[in-house]
C-alpha cells in the first residue's frame, strides 16, 4: 500500500467526528465543482478545523481558523479527516 | 476636467464591502443595470482630489471561479468590464481564507489594493500585521480599514488614486501589472507551460490576460472559459492535462490548484502575521448557543417572524393613512376641475383608472419598506445565516436546504425581489424549485385582499386566525410543490449546503435603510411601469363600451319617475340609488371587461365566482394590487379600498362566507402579478419555466379552489 493509500484507510468522515474535536482534512471526495467551492472557503486537504455542532438535527458547524462554516450532513460524510 | 476612474470593490460576502461602500459613497448611490446583462449592480461616485471615482459594489464571492450567478457576476465584471482599480476588501480576522481571491486577482495582473478591513475585530483577536513585510510580498498597497467606523477610508482613497495614476502614468506601456506567478508543482507546471504554448502557437487570445493565468484558470476547470474556448483541440487538450496531472498526484484538480495556492499564502503569513488565537468561544458563539439551539432555534425564529410582521403592520399603520389621504386628496382635486357629476371621460380616466390603481399600489408601500428594513436588519446582523441553519433540516425534507429559505422570506413582501435573490444558490435545480414556490410566499399586494374579504365575512374572534391559515396554507402549498417538484421535473440528488455564518454584528441604521432600498424600489418601479399600464388598460375594459343612448335614456326616465311619484324622502333616495346600481351593473356587463367575465363563467362556476368576481379577478391576473379597487368599481362604490365598510357589505350581500374564502384561496395561489413571470423568465433565462410557472399556479389556484367550494358546498359549511 503506498503511504497515501495507508493515511486514507485511517481517515474518517467528518461526520463521524464528535462536537468539540479538532481534526485535519485528508480528503475530499465531493463532485468537483463542489470541491473548488469547498477550496474556495478554506475547506482544503491539510486544514485544521474544529467541530462545533454535530449532532443530526440541523447542519454540521465547524470552525475553521476565523470563520465559521455550516455544512449540510451529506457533505460532511465526504469529507475524510484524520 | 476630473480625471476618472472606475474602481470596482471584490472580496467574501461578509467582509465588509458594502459598508466600505456606503462610506465612500455616502448618499451618492444608485441601483442600476450591468450593460448587456439582466442584474442589477450597485455604484456610486465619490470625488476625491482631483479625480471622480466611479465605485461599483459586486457581489460577494470567495473564488474567481464562479459558483453561483451571483459570483460570475462579480468575476465578469472584473474581467470584461476591467475597472481601473480593484480593491480588495479582506476580513482581517480571518485573513488567510479571505486572500484566496485576492491572491487570483493578482495572477490575473488587475491592478489592486487591499483593504485590511474590521480592522478593530483583528486587533481585538491579538492579530498583529506585519504590513510592510505582506505590501512587499503581495507587492500592493495594503490599507487597514475599520468600515462601519470609517477608519481608513480617507488612506483608502489616497491609494485608489495612487494605483490609480500609477497606471494612466504607464499607459504607454502594458495597463496589466505584473501578474503574480505561483510556483504549482513540477507536474502542474510542465502541463501550464505545454498549454502555454498551444494557446501561443493557436493565437488564442481571452481579453488580453495572460497565458499563464489562462492556461491555470482552463486547467482548474473553470466551465465558463471552457466554454469560450472555440478551439475544440485545445478542450481536449486540457482533459487530457487534466487527467495527465490527476492521475499522477491522485487529487483533482481542483483542490491542487486550491492547495497550491493556499501553501502560498500560508507561507508569507507565517512570516508577517502573528496571530495569538486561533480559535475561542467568542460572543458570537455564545449568543449561538441559544440562537440555534436545537429546541429554541425555531420558537425563536418564529417569534422574530412575529414580531416583524407586528413591527410591519403598526409602524405602517401612519403612514398608511398619509398615502391614503394623500391620494383622497389628489383624487379630490383633480376631480374639481370637472363640474359636479360629470361623466367626462378623462376625468374617469383620471379618478377611476389610474389614481384609483395607482394609488392601489401605493398605498401599501410602507409596509412593504418596513418589511424589506426588517429583513435587511436581519440580514445585516448577520441573523439570517442562522435563520438558514435552523430551517436547513425541514428545507432537507423537501429536497432544499437552509439557503433557499431566505430569498422565501423576502417573497412574503415581494417576489420580485425574492426571485432575484435566489441568485445566491448555487445549485440550478435548487434555483429553479426555489424560483417556482417564492409566489406561493404571499405577498404583500396579496394583503389588502384579505383585509377587505375577512372582515366584511367573518366574525372579529376569526379575523387574526383565518389570516394566520391563509398564509399558512400558502407555506405549506409551497412545500408541497417544491417536493413534488424535485421528485419530477427537478429530480436530482441532495442539493450539497455549505454556507458560512458570519458573526453577529450591530447593523447600522443607515446601512440598512440603503439595503432596504435596494429592494423597495423594484416594487416601486413595478408600481411606476406595469401598474399604471394595467390600471389605464383595466380602465378602458371597464369603461367601453358605454352604454347605448338608449338604455341611458331608459334609466333616465326610471329616475324621473321615481322623483315624481315616491314622496318619502328616504324612500326615494334608496330607489333612486337602486337605479343607479342598476345601471352601473349594465354598463360594467357591456363592457369588455364586464364580457369577458360573463364569458368566464363557466370556469368560474365551479369556484362559486360570478363574472363580477371574474371581472375583477381579470386585472387581479396581471397584478394583484388592483384586485380591490378592480371589486369597488364591480360593485359601484367608486374609489374602493380595503377599508371600504360600504364595499363590504356589498360583498357580504352578495356572496357566501364560503365564496368569501374561495376568493382568498384563488388569490393566495394564482401568480401575484405578470411582474413576477417577467422576473422568473429573466432569472432563468428561459420562457419555458416563466411560462410553467404561470400555468400550474393558475391550474393549480384553480383545481384547489373549485374542490374547497365543492366540498363545502356538499358539506353545507359557510354558505
Amino acid at each position: 500500500m503506498s503511504e497515501q493509500m495507508q493515511t486514507r484507510a485511517h481517515a474518517i468522515p467528518l461526520a463521524f467526528v464528535q462536537a468539540g474535536k479538532r481534526v485535519k482534512i485528508q480528503s475530499i471526495s465531493t463532485g468537483r465543482e463542489f470541491q473548488g467551492r469547498l477550496a474556495a472557503m478554506g475547506l482544503v486537504p491539510g486544514e485544521e478545523i474544529t467541530v462545533l455542532r454535530n449532532c443530526g438535527h440541523g447542519p454540521f458547524l465547524l470552525a475553521l481558523k476565523g470563520s465559521r462554516i455550516m455544512l449540510g450532513l451529506g457533505m460532511a460524510l465526504k469529507i475524510f479527516v484524520v | 476636467m476630473k480625471k476618472k476612474l472606475t474602481v470596482a470593490l471584490a472580496g467574501n460576502p461578509n467582509a465588509g464591502k458594502t459598508t466600505i461602500f456606503n462610506a465612500l459613497t455616502s448618499s451618492r448611490q444608485h441601483v442600476g443595470n450591468y450593460p448587456g446583462v439582466t442584474v442589477e449592480h450597485k455604484e456610486g461616485i465619490c470625488q476625491h482630489k482631483d479625480y471622480e471615482l466611479r465605485i461599483v459594489d459586486l457581489p460577494g464571492t470567495y473564488s474567481l471561479t464562479a459558483f453561483s450567478a451571483e459570483e460570475l457576476v462579480a468575476r465578469n465584471f472584473i474581467l470584461d468590464e476591467k475597472p481601473d482599480v480593484v480593491i480588495s476588501v479582506i476580513d482581517s480576522s480571518n485573513l488567510e481564507r479571505n486572500l484566496y481571491l485576492p491572491v487570483q486577482l493578482m495572477e490575473l495582473g488587475v491592478t489592486m489594493i487591499m483593504a485590511f478591513n474590521m480592522f478593530d475585530m483583528a486587533k481585538e483577536r491579538g492579530i498583529e500585521f506585519d504590513f510592510a513585510g505582506l505590501a512587499k510580498a503581495f507587492d500592493v498597497q495594503i490599507v487597514p480599514t475599520t468600515g462601519h467606523k470609517g477608519e481608513g477610508i480617507n488612506n483608502l482613497l489616497d491609494a485608489i488614486v495612487l494605483a490609480g495614476t500609477d497606471k494612466t502614468k504607464n499607459s504607454a506601456t502594458s495597463s496589466i501589472r505584473k501578474p503574480l506567478v505561483i510556483d504549482y508543482g513540477s507536474e502542474l507546471e510542465a502541463e501550464i507551460s505545454r498549454l502555454s504554448q498551444l494557446l501561443k502557437h493557436n493565437g488564442i487570445e481571452l481579453k488580453k490576460y495572460s497565458k499563464r493565468w489562462l492556461s491555470v484558470k482552463l486547467l482548474e476547470n473553470d466551465s465558463e472559459l471552457l466554454g469560450s474556448l472555440k478551439n475544440k483541440e485545445i478542450a481536449e487538450e486540457v482533459v487530457t492535462s487534466i487527467q495527465t496531472v490527476e492521475q499522477k498526484l491522485d487529487e483533482s484538480m481542483e483542490t491542487l490548484v486550491a492547495s497550491k495556492r493556499y501553501e502560498f499564502i500560508s507561507r508569507i503569513c507565517a512570516e508577517t502575521v502573528k496571530s495569538s488565537i486561533d480559535f475561542h468561544d467568542s460572543l458570537s458563539d455564545r449568543i449561538d448557543a441559544v440562537m440555534i439551539n436545537r429546541y429554541l432555534g425555531l420558537p425563536i425564529f418564529l417569534l422574530m417572524m412575529f414580531l416583524v410582521f407586528q413591527m410591519t403592520f403598526t409602524l405602517g399603520e401612519t403612514p398608511m393613512t398619509w398615502v391614503e389621504e394623500l391620494f383622497g386628496w389628489l383624487g379630490s382635486y383633480v376631480s374639481g376641475f370637472w363640474p359636479e357629476g360629470s361623466d367626462s371621460l378623462l376625468r374617469s380616466l383620471l379618478i377611476d383608472g389610474i389614481i384609483s390603481g395607482v394609488g392601489g399600489v401605493i398605498i401599501f408601500l410602507p409596509n412593504i419598506f418596513l418589511l424589506f428594513l426588517a429583513i435587511s436588519l436581519l440580514e445585516d446582523s448577520g441573523y439570517m445565516a442562522r435563520v438558514a441553519f435552523i430551517m436547513d433540516r425541514l428545507m432537507q425534507k423537501i429536497g432544499l436546504h437552509g439557503k433557499s429559505f431566505i430569498p422565501m422570506l423576502i417573497g412574503f413582501g415581494c417576489s420580485v425581489p425574492a426571485i432575484m435573490g435566489t441568485r445566491t444558490l448555487e445549485n440550478h435545480r435548487d434555483r429553479l424549485a426555489t424560483i417556482m414556490v417564492i409566489p406561493l410566499m404571499s405577498c404583500g399586494a396579496k394583503f389588502p385582499i384579505y383585509t377587505l374579504f375577512i372582515p366584511a365575512f367573518f366574525p372579529p374572534a376569526w379575523h387574526a386566525p383565518v389570516l394566520w391559515m391563509i398564509y399558512l396554507s400558502g407555506i405549506l402549498l409551497a412545500i408541497l410543490c417544491a417536493k413534488i417538484l424535485r421528485i419530477t421535473l427537478l429530480k436530482g440528488t441532495a442539493v450539497p449546503f455549505v454556507m458560512e455564518l458570519p458573526p453577529y454584528r450591530l447593523p447600522t441604521l443607515k446601512a440598512a435603510i440603503l439595503h432596504m432600498w435596494e429592494r423597495g424600489w423594484l416594487y416601486l418601479k413595478k408600481a411606476g411601469t406595469i401598474i399604471l399600464a394595467i390600471s389605464i388598460l383595466l380602465w378602458v375594459l371597464t369603461t367601453f363600451p358605454q352604454l347605448g343612448e338608449e338604455t341611458k335614456n331608459r334609466y333616465e326616465s326610471m329616475r324621473n319617475e321615481v322623483r315624481i311619484t315616491v314622496t318619502a324622502e328616504e324612500e326615494r333616495t334608496g330607489q333612486l340609488e337602486d337605479i343607479d346600481n342598476q345601471e352601473s351593473e349594465e354598463s360594467l356587463k357591456t363592457s369588455y371587461a364586464g364580457r369577458i367575465g360573463v364569458a368566464m363563467e363557466p370556469l368560474l362556476r365551479p369556484m362559486g365566482f360570478d363574472w363580477r368576481i371574474g371581472t375583477a379577478l381579470i386585472g387581479a391576473f396581471a397584478a394583484k394590487e388592483v384586485f380591490v379597487a378592480q371589486m369597488g368599481i364591480v360593485f359601484s362604490v367608486g374609489a374602493a379600498d380595503e377599508e371600504s365598510e360600504s364595499l363590504r357589505d356589498k360583498l357580504k350581500a352578495a356572496y357566501s362566507p364560503l365564496v368569501g374564502l374561495c376568493v382568498m384561496i384563488f388569490c393566495l395561489i394564482s401568480a401575484p402579478c405578470m411582474a413576477t413571470i417577467a422576473v422568473t423568465r429573466r432569472e432563468t433565462n428561459s420562457w419555458f419555466w416563466a411560462g410553467f410557472q404561470l400555468f400550474w399556479l393558475t391550474a393549480m389556484a384553480w383545481l384547489i379552489t373549485a374542490s374547497v367550494y365543492q366540498l363545502g358546498t356538499l358539506l353545507k359549511i359557510g354558505i
